[in-house]
């Protein structure tokens, strides 16, 4: 919670990316832990964090910290996820754009505005918003307008500042945009921004996004934002299983496909040009491939047998795909036009669901049932090195972390007649095999998938009561649902 | 001469009470009282049947009418016909006539009713069923444990009916469906449904099956046959399905 009187503090932009922090207690108790139904919700240690990162150092944040702490003070055991953790998130406020004319669809494109920024600084997990309850009840539309005092003291005690306005002016939507810093009052300009669209709804949006994702820059150290990304899905409402896209917000839905029968898994290329998908033809479950530039189906090569989970190499230039054209489900890897298949793996159970390292390209990691029931494994993008990394239950939909050093899958943990069989969400540290469960709110909850920026997971989950897109900070928290019509699932986030 | 006179005075009473009785017969018709009015027309009458009353369908009855004091007879569904009369009918349900009799006096419905029954099905000779239908009464799905690809030994005389009947009927090509249950991800089970599917194609061929006349695809848990959350509907749906190929 927010403390308005807190006494003026420097923000430290550190460690953004998700960070797993393991004690030697919780090593050490990993086992007890397994066998305790919910006994690994993190517990927070208030004021333990041993690093004082300096502003100078803002340069290694993207480098994820993975630590083994030994001396914690605490006698107990505890794990611990998150953003910026150990990180005071900066205090911004943003009140309401105003509107710089008298223009009469002003009024609809600044809320659509107003709403749509709000949300994507409120989602970034890098800022704290202050509430606007606390605001002064004059908000600046203009530099000359800013009132330091009123802002950088309490109640709003803000140490950012994002303001500015909107309006339509001949024809054309202008909006103009500030964040200033208004702890330091002599240079106070972080960022100043014109942007200039038509006047629409969807101009407004594109815009906000825009501006929100300038913000996270700065205040993120230097991580770009997601709020101009996409997120692919499949749903029902149209009466078949189809490709949808939206944006990242879940605004502006829309279907993609129209096979007419069933499609699975899209998967969105690294350049954002094309999305490979799997679907059920005349011939059988065939890898499908829809063109952004001409909007519609392009050829790829049939393979025979049953073809599921296309994955793109980070670099696009290979697709990893599970087939059994060669009798029993295997991971196989061609190049991005489908040519010079080969098979990676040749195991007796169902191999599928390869998902690529997506910083090194260099390794896989695939879901196995050789054993009985699915587990995940890694491997050497030439077939080499399998690893099982799971030890037990049921373990299916495996994603690599943008850092590649973090996987998350779904698993049910405890799995089998009389068992309650909750399919959670984990993530899982690749070098050490630790893991934390991120979802604990009931439900079945699948199919992970990494923001661009690492910082956000998006799934699937049936804990409204039916499956749903769901959006989550990558430690778990501020989960919110992003889809309400039909049925939605495998969602897949743009890459950028 | 006093008798003749008498005589004479005789005829004259008689001849004279005779004048008088004729005079006044005379003078009655003379002036008669004044006419009624005229009767109002008779009301016409109608009435019809049919016999017998019930019919099996493709047989026919006899329907009949009669009507009086109508100009104008027609009964629904036939049109006009003469007022009185008899018709064949043979109608293929069961069949209201309504005959309206319009007249000067009015107009007079009647209506009977003939009941047609559906005759029994014909005891004809059964056509000898299709391939088809021999598949779909013959053929046994094959049932699997969950998480499970290979045929467990309860389903073994499955696989040795539908081999039976597939080596009896070796023009017959088909599909194996693979499903299964609800539990697990989308794309994990349409990797096991296929191999589910594999599995009895594999069972099949190894039995003698000619490969070619097989295909396999899997539904994974897209096509249930059961959408309730419990172990029984589950394992319906933890099937390999046959369907006919035509």
């Amino acid at each position: 919670m927010r403390q308005p009187n807190l006494p003026a503090r420097t923000y430290r932009l550190t460690i953004l990316s998700c960070a797993v922090l393991f004690s030697s207690h919780a090593h050490k108790n990993r086992k007890r832990m397994d066998d305790g139904a919910r006994d690994d919700r993190e517990r927070r240690v208030p004021g333990s964090w041993p690093f004082g990162v300096r502003p100078a150092e803002i340069l290694t944040l993207l480098v994820v910290l993975v630590s083994l702490l030994a001396s914690i003070s605490s006698a107990q055991d505890w794990v611990r996820t998150g953003t910026s953790l150990g990180v005071e998130k900066v205090p911004l406020a943003v009140p309401d754009f105003k509107p710089s004319g008298a223009d009469p669809q002003n009024a609809a494109l600044l809320k659509t505005f107003n709403d749509t920024f709000w949300n994507d600084l409120d989602n970034s997990g890098v800022v704290e918003l202050v509430s606007k309850s606390f605001y002064p009840l004059q908000a600046p539309g203009q530099p000359a307008e800013v009132t330091f005092g009123l802002w950088n003291s309490p109640p709003p005690n803000a140490a950012m500042l994002a303001f500015g306005n909107l309006g339509v002016l001949a024809g054309k939507l202008t909006v103009q945009g500030w964040l200033y810093d208004v702890k330091n009052t002599a240079s106070p300009q972080v960022l100043g921004k014109q942007y200039t669209d038509v006047p629409t709804d969807d101009a407004a949006r594109l815009i906000a996004h825009k501006f929100a994702d300038e913000i996270i820059l700065r205040l993120g150290g230097g991580l770009a934002g997601i709020a101009e990304s996409k997120i692919y899905f499949v749903s029902d409402r149209s009466g078949h299983k189809e490709i949808w896209a939206m944006d990242y917000d879940g605004s502006n839905q829309h279907q993609l496909t129209h096979q007419g029968s069933i499609s699975l898994s899209p998967r969105v290329s690294p350049d954002g040009s094309r999305l490979a998908f799997s679907s059920l033809t005349k011939s059988g479950w065939d890898i499908l491939m829809y063109s952004f530039d001409v909007n519609r189906l392009v050829s790829f090569p049939r393979f025979g047998g049953t073809n599921l989970s296309p994955a793109w190499s980070p670099d696009g230039a290979r697709l990893a795909l599970s087939s059994s054209r060669g009798g029993d489900s295997e991971i196989y890897i061609c190049d991005a036009s489908g040519a010079n298949l080969r098979r990676m793996t040749n195991n007796k159970g169902p191999d599928v669901s390869p998902a690529w390292n997506r910083k090194t390209g260099a390794q896989l990691t695939f879901v196995s049932g050789r054993t009985g029931l699915p587990q995940i494994y890694t491997m050497e993008a030439d077939g080499t090195g399998q690893t099982r990394m799971t030890d037990q239950g049921y373990a299916v939909s495996p994603n690599w972390a943008p850092n590649g050093q973090f996987l998350t899958f779904a698993w049910i943990r405890k799995y089998g007649p009389g068992e309650p069989g909750a399919s959670d969400l984990y993530l899982m540290d690749i070098a050490s095999k630790q893991w934390v469960q991120l979802t604990h709110d009931g439900g079945r909850n699948d199919f992970p998938g990494w923001s661009p920026d690492g910082r956000h997971i998006v799934f699937q989950s049936s804990r409204s009561g039916k499956e749903e897109i769901w959006e989550m900070l990558a430690d778990g928290t501020k989960l919110h649902q992003l889809t309400f019509t039909g049925r939605n699932t495998q969602p897949n986030w743009s890459w950028k | 001469m006093k008798h003749q006179t008498l005589k004479l005075k005789w005829f004259a009473l008689v001849v004279g009470l005779s004048a008088v009785l004729m005079l006044g017969a005379c003078k009655k018709k003379a002036a008669p009282p004044p006419p009624p009015p005229p009767p109002p027309p008779a009301s016409p009458t109608a009435s019809i049947s049919v016999s017998p009353d019930t019919i099996q369908a493709g047989q026919s009855s006899t329907l009949s009418w009669q009507t009086s004091n109508a100009t104008d007879v027609s009964i629904d569904g036939i049109g006009a016909v003469q007022p009185s009369g008899s018709q064949q009918v043979s109608p293929s349900t069961s069949t209201t006539y309504h005959l309206t009799a319009k007249g000067a006096g009015g107009t007079q419905d009647a209506t009977t009713r003939l009941t047609v029954t559906q005759p029994p099905p014909p005891v004809t000779q059964t056509p000898s069923p299709t391939d088809e239908d021999l598949f779909n009464s013959s053929v046994k799905d094959v049932y699997f444990e969950y998480e499970k690809s290979d045929i467990r030994g309860d389903q073994q005389p499955s696989i040795q009916a539908d081999v039976l009947f597939l080596n009896q009927h070796s023009n017959v090509s088909f599909t194996i469906e693979g499903h299964c249950d609800e539990r697990g991800s989308t794309e994990y089970n349409l990797a096991l449904g296929d191999q589910r599917a594999s599995s009895v194609k594999n069972a099949l061929t190894t039995a003698g099956i000619a490969s070619n006349r097989i295909k396999t695809i899997s539904y994974g848990k897209e096509k249930p046959f059961c959408t309730e959350s419990n172990e029984a509907c589950w394992q319906q749906n933890r099937r390999g399905h046959f369907v006919y190929q035509k």
